[in-house]
Protein backbone atom coordinates (compact mmCIF):
# COMPACT_ATOMS: atom_id res chain seq x y z
CA UNK A 1 0.00 0.00 0.00
CA UNK A 2 1.12 2.65 -1.08
CA UNK A 3 2.94 5.46 1.86
CA UNK A 4 2.16 8.99 1.28
CA UNK A 5 3.34 12.05 3.25
CA UNK A 6 1.89 15.26 3.74
CA UNK A 7 3.99 18.43 4.20
CA UNK A 8 1.88 21.41 5.39
CA UNK A 9 3.55 24.33 5.93
CA UNK A 10 3.17 28.21 6.99
CA UNK A 11 2.66 30.43 3.78
CA UNK A 12 5.91 32.13 3.22
CA UNK A 13 4.04 35.75 3.75
CA UNK A 14 3.19 34.81 6.70
CA UNK A 15 5.46 35.04 9.73
CA UNK A 16 6.39 31.99 11.33
CA UNK A 17 6.79 32.53 14.96
CA UNK A 18 8.45 28.96 15.86
CA UNK A 19 10.35 29.44 13.13
CA UNK A 20 11.85 32.41 14.22
CA UNK A 21 12.48 31.11 17.60
CA UNK A 22 14.45 28.04 16.12
CA UNK A 23 16.27 30.05 13.83
CA UNK A 24 17.43 32.55 16.58
CA UNK A 25 18.39 29.42 18.79
CA UNK A 26 20.54 28.21 16.12
CA UNK A 27 22.41 30.86 15.56
CA UNK A 28 22.72 31.02 19.59
CA UNK A 29 24.44 27.87 19.23
CA UNK A 30 26.71 29.20 16.32
CA UNK A 31 24.81 28.12 13.57
CA UNK A 32 24.84 31.26 11.55
CA UNK A 33 24.43 29.85 8.66
CA UNK A 34 20.97 28.78 8.97
CA UNK A 35 18.10 31.14 7.57
CA UNK A 36 15.14 31.10 6.57
CA UNK A 37 14.13 28.69 9.25
CA UNK A 38 10.01 27.35 9.01
CA UNK A 39 8.46 25.33 10.96
CA UNK A 40 5.53 22.76 9.86
CA UNK A 41 3.81 19.58 10.22
CA UNK A 42 4.28 16.06 8.83
CA UNK A 43 1.17 13.98 7.99
CA UNK A 44 1.68 10.41 6.85
CA UNK A 45 -0.80 8.17 6.46
CA UNK A 46 -1.22 4.64 4.08
CA UNK A 47 -3.55 5.16 0.81
CA UNK A 48 -4.94 1.80 -1.07
CA UNK A 49 -4.05 2.30 -4.62
CA UNK A 50 -7.21 0.53 -5.67
CA UNK A 51 -5.80 0.45 -9.50
CA UNK A 52 -4.90 4.54 -9.59
CA UNK A 53 -1.52 5.53 -10.47
CA UNK A 54 0.56 7.87 -8.43
CA UNK A 55 -1.18 11.04 -9.82
CA UNK A 56 -4.49 9.45 -8.83
CA UNK A 57 -3.53 9.09 -5.55
CA UNK A 58 -2.10 12.65 -4.82
CA UNK A 59 -5.53 14.30 -6.07
CA UNK A 60 -7.48 12.23 -3.60
CA UNK A 61 -4.73 13.24 -1.00
CA UNK A 62 -4.77 17.18 -2.34
CA UNK A 63 -8.79 16.63 -1.70
CA UNK A 64 -7.98 15.72 2.16
CA UNK A 65 -5.89 19.07 2.44
CA UNK A 66 -7.99 21.27 0.73
CA UNK A 67 -11.34 19.86 2.80
CA UNK A 68 -8.85 19.13 6.28
CA UNK A 69 -5.30 18.95 6.34
CA UNK A 70 -4.53 22.69 5.69
CA UNK A 71 -6.15 25.42 6.20
CA UNK A 72 -6.03 27.63 2.49
CA UNK A 73 -5.96 31.01 4.56
CA UNK A 74 -2.73 30.33 6.39
CA UNK A 75 -0.65 27.31 5.28
CA UNK A 76 0.37 25.81 1.62
CA UNK A 77 0.99 21.76 1.46
CA UNK A 78 3.06 19.42 -1.00
CA UNK A 79 2.39 15.62 -1.38
CA UNK A 80 4.67 12.85 -1.76
CA UNK A 81 3.87 9.66 -2.78
CA UNK A 82 6.34 6.32 -2.43
CA UNK A 83 7.43 4.11 -0.19
CA UNK A 84 10.09 6.40 1.00
CA UNK A 85 8.93 10.15 1.91
CA UNK A 86 11.80 11.60 0.80
CA UNK A 87 11.60 10.14 -2.58
CA UNK A 88 9.79 12.45 -5.46
CA UNK B 1 -31.03 26.75 34.65
CA UNK B 2 -33.95 28.78 33.31
CA UNK B 3 -34.09 32.50 34.78
CA UNK B 4 -37.62 32.03 35.49
CA UNK B 5 -38.66 35.70 34.43
CA UNK B 6 -41.38 35.81 32.18
CA UNK B 7 -40.44 38.61 29.94
CA UNK B 8 -36.90 36.59 29.44
CA UNK B 9 -37.83 33.74 27.68
CA UNK B 10 -34.78 33.85 25.08
CA UNK B 11 -33.20 31.12 24.35
CA UNK B 12 -29.43 30.81 23.97
CA UNK B 13 -28.06 28.29 22.40
CA UNK B 14 -24.48 27.34 23.70
CA UNK B 15 -22.79 24.54 21.30
CA UNK B 16 -20.56 21.84 23.25
CA UNK B 17 -17.62 20.21 21.74
CA UNK B 18 -15.10 17.50 23.36
CA UNK B 19 -12.85 20.10 24.81
CA UNK B 20 -14.97 23.02 25.53
CA UNK B 21 -14.35 24.69 28.41
CA UNK B 22 -15.95 28.50 28.52
CA UNK B 23 -19.43 26.72 27.08
CA UNK B 24 -20.90 27.16 31.07
CA UNK B 25 -19.32 30.89 31.48
CA UNK B 26 -21.13 31.94 28.44
CA UNK B 27 -24.14 30.44 29.42
CA UNK B 28 -24.22 31.46 32.68
CA UNK B 29 -23.53 35.22 31.59
CA UNK B 30 -26.47 34.94 29.33
CA UNK B 31 -28.31 33.89 32.81
CA UNK B 32 -27.08 35.58 35.39
CA UNK B 33 -27.45 39.19 33.22
CA UNK B 34 -31.25 38.06 33.11
CA UNK B 35 -31.81 37.29 29.72
CA UNK B 36 -33.42 34.39 29.65
CA UNK B 37 -32.07 30.50 29.53
CA UNK B 38 -28.97 28.54 28.25
CA UNK B 39 -29.45 25.64 26.13
CA UNK B 40 -26.56 23.20 25.83
CA UNK B 41 -26.44 21.65 22.32
CA UNK B 42 -23.64 18.85 22.11
CA UNK B 43 -21.48 18.30 19.00
CA UNK B 44 -23.17 15.28 17.77
CA UNK B 45 -26.70 16.61 17.69
CA UNK B 46 -28.40 17.73 14.29
CA UNK B 47 -30.77 20.54 16.04
CA UNK B 48 -30.47 23.77 17.16
CA UNK B 49 -33.40 22.98 19.25
CA UNK B 50 -35.34 26.53 18.32
CA UNK B 51 -32.86 28.49 19.95
CA UNK B 52 -32.92 32.35 18.98
CA UNK B 53 -28.96 32.69 18.90
CA UNK B 54 -26.24 30.70 19.24
CA UNK B 55 -22.29 30.89 20.85
CA UNK B 56 -19.48 28.52 19.91
CA UNK B 57 -17.64 28.87 23.33
CA UNK B 58 -13.98 29.34 23.97
CA UNK B 59 -12.38 25.98 24.91
CA UNK B 60 -9.87 23.37 23.30
CA UNK B 61 -12.49 21.26 20.79
CA UNK B 62 -10.87 17.93 19.82
CA UNK B 63 -7.78 19.00 21.73
CA UNK B 64 -6.97 21.30 19.54
CA UNK B 65 -5.65 18.66 17.08
CA UNK B 66 -4.22 19.34 13.32
CA UNK B 67 -5.21 23.15 13.98
CA UNK B 68 -7.83 24.82 16.45
CA UNK B 69 -11.21 24.91 15.03
CA UNK B 70 -9.98 21.95 11.83
CA UNK B 71 -11.84 19.19 13.57
CA UNK B 72 -15.09 21.11 15.06
CA UNK B 73 -16.23 22.83 11.96
CA UNK B 74 -17.08 18.94 10.85
CA UNK B 75 -19.40 18.45 13.41
CA UNK B 76 -23.06 17.61 12.91
CA UNK B 77 -24.35 20.62 15.04
CA UNK B 78 -22.06 23.04 12.79
CA UNK B 79 -24.45 22.12 9.86
CA UNK B 80 -26.95 23.21 11.54
CA UNK B 81 -25.25 26.51 12.86
CA UNK B 82 -24.08 27.59 9.28
CA UNK B 83 -27.87 27.01 8.54
CA UNK B 84 -28.78 29.57 11.17
CA UNK B 85 -26.20 32.12 10.40
CA UNK B 86 -26.99 32.16 6.79
CA UNK B 87 -30.77 32.71 7.56
CA UNK B 88 -29.66 35.66 9.45
CA UNK B 89 -29.35 34.12 13.01
CA UNK B 90 -27.23 35.33 15.20
CA UNK B 91 -24.15 33.75 15.78
CA UNK B 92 -21.11 34.37 18.64
CA UNK B 93 -17.86 32.75 18.27
CA UNK B 94 -15.24 33.21 21.07
CA UNK B 95 -12.05 32.66 21.27
CA UNK B 96 -11.98 28.65 20.02
CA UNK B 97 -15.13 29.29 18.92
CA UNK B 98 -13.84 32.07 16.82
CA UNK B 99 -11.57 29.54 14.91
CA UNK B 100 -14.23 27.15 14.47
CA UNK B 101 -16.22 29.78 12.77
CA UNK B 102 -13.19 30.90 10.44
CA UNK B 103 -12.65 27.38 9.68
CA UNK B 104 -16.27 26.47 9.07
CA UNK B 105 -15.73 29.46 6.30
CA UNK B 106 -18.94 31.23 8.30
CA UNK B 107 -15.70 33.99 8.72
CA UNK B 108 -13.36 35.04 6.68
CA UNK B 109 -9.43 34.79 7.53
CA UNK B 110 -7.95 32.66 10.38
CA UNK B 111 -5.97 32.59 13.31
CA UNK B 112 -2.93 31.11 14.12
CA UNK B 113 -0.24 30.84 16.55
CA UNK B 114 0.71 34.24 18.39
CA UNK B 115 3.54 36.09 17.32
CA UNK B 116 4.86 35.73 20.99
CA UNK B 117 4.39 31.96 20.87
CA UNK B 118 3.15 32.41 24.53
CA UNK B 119 -0.13 31.77 25.64
CA UNK B 120 -1.37 35.24 26.72
CA UNK B 121 -4.19 35.03 29.76
CA UNK B 122 -5.25 38.96 30.96
CA UNK B 123 -7.35 41.97 30.29
CA UNK B 124 -6.65 43.86 27.42
CA UNK B 125 -7.95 47.21 25.79
CA UNK B 126 -10.83 46.68 22.84
CA UNK B 127 -11.60 49.25 21.30
CA UNK B 128 -15.05 49.43 19.47
CA UNK B 129 -14.60 49.78 16.08
CA UNK B 130 -18.15 50.24 14.65
CA UNK B 131 -21.57 49.91 16.93
CA UNK B 132 -23.23 49.14 13.15
CA UNK B 133 -24.13 45.66 14.46
CA UNK B 134 -26.33 43.45 16.50
CA UNK B 135 -23.68 42.61 19.13
CA UNK B 136 -21.86 46.58 19.79
CA UNK B 137 -25.24 48.56 19.04
CA UNK B 138 -25.59 49.76 22.91
CA UNK B 139 -22.02 50.69 22.80
CA UNK B 140 -20.26 53.87 21.49
CA UNK B 141 -18.11 54.17 18.60
CA UNK B 142 -14.54 54.60 19.80
CA UNK B 143 -15.05 53.15 23.13
CA UNK B 144 -12.31 51.42 25.23
CA UNK B 145 -13.49 48.10 27.26
CA UNK B 146 -11.41 45.60 29.51
CA UNK B 147 -11.98 41.93 28.25
CA UNK B 148 -10.10 39.58 29.40
CA UNK B 149 -8.39 37.34 26.68
CA UNK B 150 -6.73 33.89 27.11
CA UNK B 151 -5.48 32.32 24.02
CA UNK B 152 -2.05 30.87 22.17
CA UNK B 153 -3.73 30.99 18.76
CA UNK B 154 -4.85 34.24 18.29
CA UNK B 155 -3.32 35.69 15.59
CA UNK B 156 -5.74 36.89 13.44
CA UNK B 157 -4.74 36.71 9.69
CA UNK B 158 -6.11 37.06 5.93
CA UNK B 159 -4.84 38.28 2.51
CA UNK B 160 -5.09 41.85 1.35
CA UNK B 161 -8.26 41.48 -0.32
CA UNK B 162 -9.88 39.93 2.57
CA UNK B 163 -8.31 42.68 4.65
CA UNK B 164 -9.97 45.35 2.19
CA UNK B 165 -13.19 44.31 2.24
CA UNK B 166 -13.56 43.55 6.04
CA UNK B 167 -12.87 47.86 5.76
CA UNK B 168 -14.99 48.59 3.02
CA UNK B 169 -17.92 47.11 4.92
CA UNK B 170 -16.99 48.30 8.31
CA UNK B 171 -16.68 44.57 9.60
CA UNK B 172 -14.02 45.10 12.19
CA UNK B 173 -15.65 45.07 15.22
CA UNK B 174 -12.68 45.38 17.93
CA UNK B 175 -9.60 46.35 17.53
CA UNK B 176 -6.61 45.69 20.89
CA UNK B 177 -5.40 49.15 22.15
CA UNK B 178 -3.86 50.92 25.05
CA UNK B 179 -6.50 52.31 27.87
CA UNK B 180 -6.10 55.65 25.59
CA UNK B 181 -7.84 54.08 22.86
CA UNK B 182 -4.48 54.05 21.30
CA UNK B 183 -4.00 51.13 18.57
CA UNK B 184 -0.32 50.01 18.12
CA UNK B 185 2.20 47.00 18.61
CA UNK B 186 2.56 47.84 22.42
CA UNK B 187 -0.94 46.91 22.96
CA UNK B 188 -1.03 44.06 20.85
CA UNK B 189 -1.20 40.96 22.35
CA UNK B 190 -0.22 38.59 19.70
CA UNK B 191 0.50 39.94 16.82
CA UNK B 192 -2.83 40.36 15.12
CA UNK B 193 -2.87 41.36 11.89
CA UNK B 194 -3.87 45.10 12.09
CA UNK B 195 -4.52 44.99 15.57
CA UNK B 196 -7.72 42.63 15.07
CA UNK B 197 -9.51 41.08 17.98
CA UNK B 198 -13.31 41.39 16.52
CA UNK B 199 -15.36 41.02 13.36
CA UNK B 200 -18.37 40.67 11.60
CA UNK B 201 -19.76 37.96 9.14
CA UNK B 202 -23.12 36.77 7.82
CA UNK B 203 -25.67 38.22 5.36
CA UNK B 204 -26.84 40.57 7.60
CA UNK B 205 -24.01 41.54 10.23
CA UNK B 206 -25.07 38.52 12.10
CA UNK B 207 -21.84 36.30 12.90
CA UNK B 208 -20.05 37.70 15.22
CA UNK B 209 -16.05 36.06 15.72
CA UNK B 210 -13.94 37.96 18.82
CA UNK B 211 -10.56 36.30 20.28
CA UNK B 212 -11.34 37.74 23.56
CA UNK B 213 -14.21 36.78 26.08
CA UNK B 214 -16.96 39.10 27.34
CA UNK B 215 -18.58 36.04 29.05
CA UNK B 216 -15.73 36.57 31.50
CA UNK B 217 -16.80 40.45 31.97
CA UNK B 218 -19.88 40.97 32.98
CA UNK B 219 -19.84 41.98 36.79
CA UNK B 220 -17.31 44.02 38.60
CA UNK B 221 -16.18 41.19 40.99
CA UNK B 222 -15.00 39.65 37.66
CA UNK B 223 -12.67 42.72 37.46
CA UNK B 224 -14.87 44.32 34.52
CA UNK B 225 -18.58 44.46 33.31
CA UNK B 226 -17.68 45.91 30.05
CA UNK B 227 -19.02 42.16 28.21
CA UNK B 228 -22.38 42.83 29.54
CA UNK B 229 -23.70 45.51 26.62
CA UNK B 230 -22.76 42.92 24.37
CA UNK B 231 -24.95 40.36 25.92
CA UNK B 232 -27.50 43.46 26.06
CA UNK B 233 -27.18 44.15 22.55
CA UNK B 234 -27.97 40.66 21.78
CA UNK B 235 -31.44 40.78 23.81
CA UNK B 236 -32.05 44.07 21.97
CA UNK B 237 -31.62 42.68 18.42
CA UNK B 238 -33.28 39.34 19.52
CA UNK B 239 -36.31 41.34 20.86
CA UNK B 240 -36.73 43.37 17.59
CA UNK B 241 -36.23 40.59 15.39
CA UNK B 242 -38.85 38.06 17.28
CA UNK B 243 -42.07 38.56 15.47
CA UNK B 244 -39.80 38.29 12.04
CA UNK B 245 -38.31 34.83 13.48
CA UNK B 246 -41.95 33.30 14.95
CA UNK B 247 -43.48 33.68 10.93
CA UNK B 248 -40.27 32.32 9.44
Amino acid sequence: MPKVTVYVTLKPTLLDAQGRTVETALHQLGYDEATGVRLGKIIEMQVPADGADADGIRRRVAAMCDKLLANPVTEDYRIVVGEDGSAA
Amino acid sequence: MSSGSGASSLRLGVIVFPGSNCDRDAGCAWEELGLGEAVYLWHGDHDLQGVDAVIVPGGFSYGDALRAGAIARFAPIMTEVARFAERGGLVLGICNGFQILCEAGLLPGALVRNEGLRFVCRHVGLRVETIDSPFTALYTPGQVLSIPVAHGEGRYACDEETLAALKAEDRILFRYCAADGAVGEESNPNGSLESIAGILGGPNRNVLGMMPHPERAIAGRLGSADGRLLFEAVRQALQARLPALTAA
